[in-house]
């Protein structure tokens, strides 16, 4: 049982003052969680600490491989309404 | 009718501009240079007055830097990527190297010694410095012991100001800066869509409304212990335009000494809600007009450059690419020395600002004469951008500006208003700032000024510039910004150009 963090992570920092288990380190281009150490919180909290202060959509993946924070979540920005953007930032 | 630089009465110690709903610019409370400082207490000059972001004055002549230790952040606002990181980009939140409390502290140190107008070190960011104790507070620590002659600031989203007022009281900080965008947990919810508090995500009005009690409850706080707070709030069109005059009084009565209004920049390069969203800044006038309504019950900043959370230099310029980790690795820097040539320095500008307030004080005391042709008619206010870089004088060539100052010349006096971004239009890829010529760009931010006062300008500018509507004049280089303002101000009225924009019949003047 571990969560993990993929390379969208933005080495914030956020997550690793706030992981009751110190299950997070920095790793070679992004902070990486330590399965053997990751609790998901269960216990300490209700909701996986990292998860929950993390800015990023995306960049922190359940044991199943799903992101507990998908895109739209956190900043508010419909997903296709973000592609249409970067769409037409490209074509300029 | 006196033409003067604004100056008004001295106010006894202790009483800060308490002068509500005067039209127009009450006492202490517009942006003039000498009101904003002059009106305040002794005990807050004394902090303010070399300090860049807390007195308009002052951003002429001394320098502030930051140090980008504090990356982690505690609430999500709708105006600010996480994502976004460029060197070409100059806005809050952005930073090009994160720093180590050790790196930050060599790093001031090579500033404070190469750049001995640089009075004040701030942490804002690139996330909350108080989401980030440890490292704000050790880089804090740190400097106050190893170079006291620095001033220290910090700007705070105030989610975790209650929980630091302590800490912040024990170190060498008499400044600090809260963003409050609102008062309304149903506004917040429309700026602040989540905030991290007592290890949950907590989203909307919720979320907003715990945000809102900490800011007012650290401001409180703050004032206690009598640290000065300035209160920055980014304008939002639609949003909280009208609301943040309730927010300018109620922070005033609170103690806050200060009010920043900004304008929201949302691009949707940005990556941004508000850019992806398509919400619209605000322009100039609509900034102006806000700045203006707040003005009446409160001291406002006008001169704020959003600064980025690693900038280094005068407030308007960016020299951190000086002073990179590789950079200042090579420098040996010997502080003991570096601070006897600071105290030289800001001594000498002291000076010089001393002899300044004396020969306003005179100027103040002259009766201009006016043009009969003048009398009785109510004369039009003349908005008049200036290029400088720094000193308080228009020093700077026309084609080298990438920003203007303006300042307001009226029948009362000379006042400033705001600085204009030079708009180079940048997408982060090669051919940035060139997508435009740079004239194009300077005419354009210049829109609503009709003098333009520089050291020199060449002929091409000049006559695109005539073209625009708007006079060149390089006949002022060197001199000091508010008397060159004011003699052309009373050429115009001399040469009777402003009777024809008085006339009811409000046609443009051909210059």
């Amino acid at each position: 049982m571990s969560l993990e963090i993929v390379e969208s992570c933005v080495n914030c920092w956020a997550c690793i003052d706030v992981c009751p288990s110190e299950a997070i380190a920095m790793g070679d281009t992004h902070f990486v969680i330590s399965a053997k150490k990751c609790t998901e919180c269960d216990g300490d909290y209700a909701d996986p600490q990292c998860a929950s202060i993390c800015p990023i959509e995306s960049a922190i993946l359940d044991a199943e491989g799903m992101p507990l924070n998908p895109p739209g979540s956190l900043t508010g920005i419909p997903p296709e309404r973000m592609e249409a953007a970067i769409k037409e930032i490209q074509l300029r | 009718m006196d033409l003067t630089v604004l100056d008004s009465d001295p106010v006894s110690e202790g009483e800060i501009a308490t002068e509500t709903d005067v039209k127009g610019c009450s006492a202490g409370a517009c942006g003039s240079t000498d009101d904003q400082v002059s009106q305040l207490p002794e005990s807050i000059r004394e902090k303010v007055q070399n300090h860049p972001c807390y007195s308009e004055e002052a951003h002429h002549y001394f320098a502030r830097m930051h140090v980008a230790v504090a990356p982690a952040c505690n609430i999500q606002c709708h105006y600010c990527n996480r994502k976004y990181d460029c060197a070409n980009e100059s806005r809050p939140g952005v930073v090009s190297e994160l720093l180590t409390p050790d790196e930050a502290v060599m790093k001031t140190k090579a500033v404070a010694a190469n750049i001995p107008q640089m009075t004040v070190l701030g942490i804002a960011g690139p996330g909350d410095p108080l989401a980030n104790p440890e490292k704000t507070f050790d880089t804090f620590r740190r400097l106050s012991a190893e170079a006291p002659d620095i001033k220290l600031c910090v700007s705070t989203n105030g989610l975790a100001l209650p929980d630091s007022v302590d800490e912040l009281s024990k170190h060498n900080i008499d400044h600090v800066t809260i963003t409050i965008n609102t008062l309304d947990p149903k506004i917040g919810a429309q700026i602040h869509p989540w905030i991290y508090w007592n290890n949950r995500r907590i989203y909307g009005e919720k979320g907003a409304k715990i945000l809102i009690a900490q800011q007012q409850k650290g401001l409180e706080m703050l004032v206690d212990r009598g640290i000065l707070v300035k209160v920055n709030s980014v304008l939002i069109p639609g949003v909280n335009d009208e609301h943040l005059k309730e927010v300018s009084r109620t922070v005033k009565s609170k103690g806050a000494f200060l009010h920043n209004v900004m304008p929201l920049i949302a691009e949707a390069e940005h990556g941004t809600f508000y850019g992806v969203m398509g919400q619209r800044s605000p322009d100039a006038e609509e900034l102006q007009d806000l700045q203006d309504a707040c003005a009446g019950d409160m001291n406002m900043m006008r001169h704020c450059r959003q600064c980025r959370a690693d900038a280094v230099g005068l407030l308007g310029e960016d020299r951190g690419s000086e002073f990179t980790l590789d950079k200042i690795a090579k420098m040996d820097i010997d502080y003991d020395a570096a601070m006897k040539v600071r105290a030289v320095v800001h001594a000498g500008i002291a000076e010089e600002l001393a002899e300044k307030e004396e020969k306003k004080a005179r100027i103040a005391g002259v009766v201009v004469p006016q043009s009969d042709s003048s009398q009785g008619l109510d004369l039009p206010p003349v908005l008049m951008a200036v290029a400088t870089s720094g000193g308080g004088v228009i020093n700077k060539h026309f084609g080298h500006a990438t920003e203007f100052l303006v300042y307001e010349a009226s029948t009362k006096g000379v006042r400033f208003i705001s600085h204009r971004k030079v708009d180079q239009f940048c997408i982060g890829d090669d051919e940035c700032g060139e997508k435009e010529s740079a004239l194009a760009g300077s005419i354009r931010s210049l829109q609503g000024c009709e003098v333009v006062l520089c050291s020199k300008i060449g002929y091409e500018p000049w006559e695109q510039l005539e073209n625009a509507g708007i006079q060149p004049n390089g006949e002022h280089a060197m001199e000091p910004i508010e008397e060159a303002i004011q003699s052309v101000y009373q050429e115009m009225i001399d040469s009777g150009k402003l009777n024809e924009t008085a006339q009811p019949m409000e046609e443009s003047v051909s210059a």
